[in-house]
């Protein structure tokens, strides 16, 4: 659009090169809830739902018979389960990064992933909320964990790490639900004011709130927003951490290291990127909305997860410098027998696909053909997302598998019900993600509109007041007069 | 006071008559809010799809308290959670686990951390909520088909007189600000 705006900043006119009007933006957004759903949607949503329906009999299943169904035993305690509660959690805090932290940082690209990447938080919780609840094994009692009165006159032990799980995790998944429906309300007054039938009207305009784009209200929806981004940055940095307290604080070799906080947060971020990018570059093509989501949004998210992907493999070397550094001969083991060697570790495989899918990969994206490659970050997001589950189950497995004495080693297997649990949450993942997709607007509508280069006056704003406000008090004096 | 009209969710008032002016572009509207503004105009309003930069200036907006309630609900939350757990785990009922001191203030900062942002966060948003008057499902600006465009691309400044001289005066101002478009709204009810 020119380079001549008053207010664009470097980069800025760059941003939606394809992006000619305000109106383009609604149309773009809007269309994909307003026409029946493509042919694509109807083959990811039928499988979907048929996943969801496994977990829902794996759930009832698991519930009846007990949780002796899984494939955890005496040595491994925690197993797929915490495995998979580690890693859906770790999915969402790519959402809240960018939803949260970008925005705090001012980076206007975020506006075209955030709301996607904020539903994508939401779900993921959901997901690994299930895999905890169900681990108490006596689900109906999990009210227990609440600081609730109760008939034995006991309260919940606050001092431990399990104990702040259950409030991080429950208040990350509210504050998140706050703060992405915040962000919808305007759009959601878009879709009301656009739809044709009494029904949609009436559904969107419910939860528009009656929302009319009042500058008095945009005031204070600016500050909100704001706050909320403020304090869901600290927010999101703490729930892993505590996650990683789970671990941290105990006494088991292998997670007994001080350096798990940083490193369970370098990793969430960069398996949430991960699946951002899966999903993103999917609904995308799916959808069409190539003038939205262009290739400079695709290759910035790259270069996260090369940053990321440097972090974690920078936390793997530390762990072993730890080891090899405190000369404890306990976690040298762990590091060296248990994970590194194939010819002694049962799970050496998971500790090389790892390294391999975590550290190894990512390092294509120096270059700036492969990180502007549609097919290269498609692969490289899915080998992201499963060397992420493999750093999760290596930490958890083969820190119990092989405990202080020999006798009382073991080794995990997982049994059809851990198999298909895994599966089922990704059938409630992708249903309640294709649902979003359908029938909200997947793209910040008004946020984007924001950042476009004409959306904005042109002339710096105090020039104008000046001008205008000698104008309007040469004319207040008037109709006083007359 | 004037502005409760306009924004709070009781300022219904019997018969209502807004004139609503549409403008072209954001830097039309800035101008034209200014010149309101200096017109003396009470009660009144910007209507736009997106927050534009330096619409609060022109409009001479108080800046937002907002940030008090979640100020004060983040020092209620901890303060709340330092109480609760102290008193649950240190007086109420003892709970020694690992011989550890059952009031130990360093074990409680993440719950007291989470506990005082969940209540900021609640506080934000419904705060949110109870400043501009939302939800308000019935507005006399919904009447005007135009004004469906607020949410799309138009930009609009409504305007509530006070008396008929008023509408026209102020019909006037918008149009000589460059308005293109003017409508008188007025609420019939029992349209719904």
């Amino acid at each position: 659009m020119g380079a001549s705006y008053v207010n664009a900043e470097a980069g800025e006119t760059e941003l939606l090169p394809d992006v000619s009007s305000i109106n383009q933006v609604t149309e773009s957004v809007c269309r994909v809830t307003e026409q029946p759903a493509p042919k694509g949607w109807w083959m990811l949503f039928v499988p979907s739902l048929a996943l969801l329906g496994l977990l829902i009999a794996c759930i009832g299943y698991l519930v009846t018979v007990g949780t002796g169904t899984w494939g955890n035993n005496s040595p491994v305690a925690w197993a797929w389960d915490i495995t998979n509660f580690v890693w859906w959690i770790g999915i969402g805090h790519a959402g809240t990064l960018i939803s949260a932290v970008l925005f705090l940082f001012r980076q206007k690209w975020r506006t075209s992933i955030n709301r996607f990447a904020e539903a994508m938080t939401i779900f993921a919780v959901m997901c690994a909320g299930i895999y905890p609840a169900l681990h108490t094994g006596r689900p109906w009692f999990d009210y227990y964990m609440f600081p609730l009165p109760n008939q034995m006159q006991m309260w919940p032990n606050f001092k431990s790490p399990l104990m702040w799980d259950i409030f991080a995790v429950s208040t990350y998944f509210t504050i998140s639900l706050l703060f992405w429906y915040t962000g919808l309300i305007p759009d959601l007054a878009t879709l009301r004011d656009r739809s044709k039938n009494t029904f949609r009207r009436a559904v969107y305009g419910f939860f528009a709130l009656g929302w009319r784009g009042s500058n008095r209200h945009w005031q204070h929806y600016e500050r909100a927003y704001l706050i909320l981004a403020a304090i869901s940055t600290p927010l999101v940095l703490s729930v892993h951490s505590i996650v990683s307290f789970d671990f941290a604080t105990s006494v088991i070799y292998g997670w007994h290291t001080t350096i798990f906080p940083p490193y369970f947060v370098a990793g969430a971020v960069f398996s949430g990127f991960a699946l951002v990018m899966t999903l993103l570059l999917v609904t995308r093509s799916v959808f069409k909305l190539y003038d939205l989501v262009t290739l400079k949004h695709l290759e910035l998210m790259n270069k996260f997860i090369l940053g990321t992907a440097w972090l974690v493999g920078y936390a793997y070397a530390m762990e072993f410098f730890v080891a090899w550094y405190s000369g404890n001969e306990y976690e040298q083991f762990v590091f060296l027998n248990n994970r590194l060697n194939p010819f002694e570790a049962p799970y050496w495989w998971s500790y090389w696909a790892m390294v391999i899918c975590n550290v190894i990969i990512p390092q294509v994206y120096w270059w700036k053909r492969m990180r502007t490659s549609i097919p290269v970050m498609f692969v490289v997001s899915i080998f992201v997302n499963i060397g992420m589950w493999f750093e999760r189950f290596v930490i958890i497995v083969t820190s119990l598998h092989r405990d202080f004495l020999p006798s009382a080693w073991g080794v995990f297997h997982p049994t059809w019900v851990d198999i298909c649990m895994y599966l089922g949450t990704f059938g409630l993942f992708m249903s309640a993600f294709l649902l979003f997709i359908r029938w909200i607007p997947m793209i910040a509508i008004a946020e984007v509109k924001m950042v476009l280069p004409f959306a904005q006056p042109q002339h710096a704003p105090a020039v104008v007041l000046s001008e205008e406000l000698q104008d309007a008090h040469a004319q207040k004096t008037a109709l006083a007069a007359g | 006071m004037s502005e409760k009209t306009q924004t709070g969710g009781s300022g219904l008032t019997k018969h209502l008559s807004l004139v609503l002016a549409e403008f072209a572009s954001p830097d039309a509207l800035v101008a034209a809010a200014a010149r309101v503004r200096g017109a003396g105009v009470k009660c009144w309003d910007v209507h736009t799809p997106y927050p534009v930069h330096g619409l609060d200036g022109a409009m001479g907006l108080k800046p937002t308290r907002l940030g008090v309630f979640s100020f004060i609900a983040a020092c209620t939350g901890f303060l709340g959670a330092v109480t609760m757990i102290q008193w649950m785990n240190g007086y109420d009922y003892p709970l020694v686990v690992g011989g550890k001191q059952p009031d130990a203030y360093t074990a409680m900062v993440p719950i007291i951390f989470e506990i005082s942002v969940l209540l900021t966060g609640l506080t934000t948003v419904f705060g949110l909520f109870v400043i501009c008057g939302l939800p308000r499902h019935h507005h006399p600006l919904f009447e005007s088909e135009r004004f469906a465009r607020v949410t799309d691309d138009a930009f609009f400044i409504s305007v509530e007189p006070k008396s008929e001289e008023e509408k026209h005066r102020v019909s006037e101002l918008l149009e000589s600000c460059g308005a293109s478009y003017i409508e008188h709204v007025s609420d019939h009810g029992g349209a719904l």
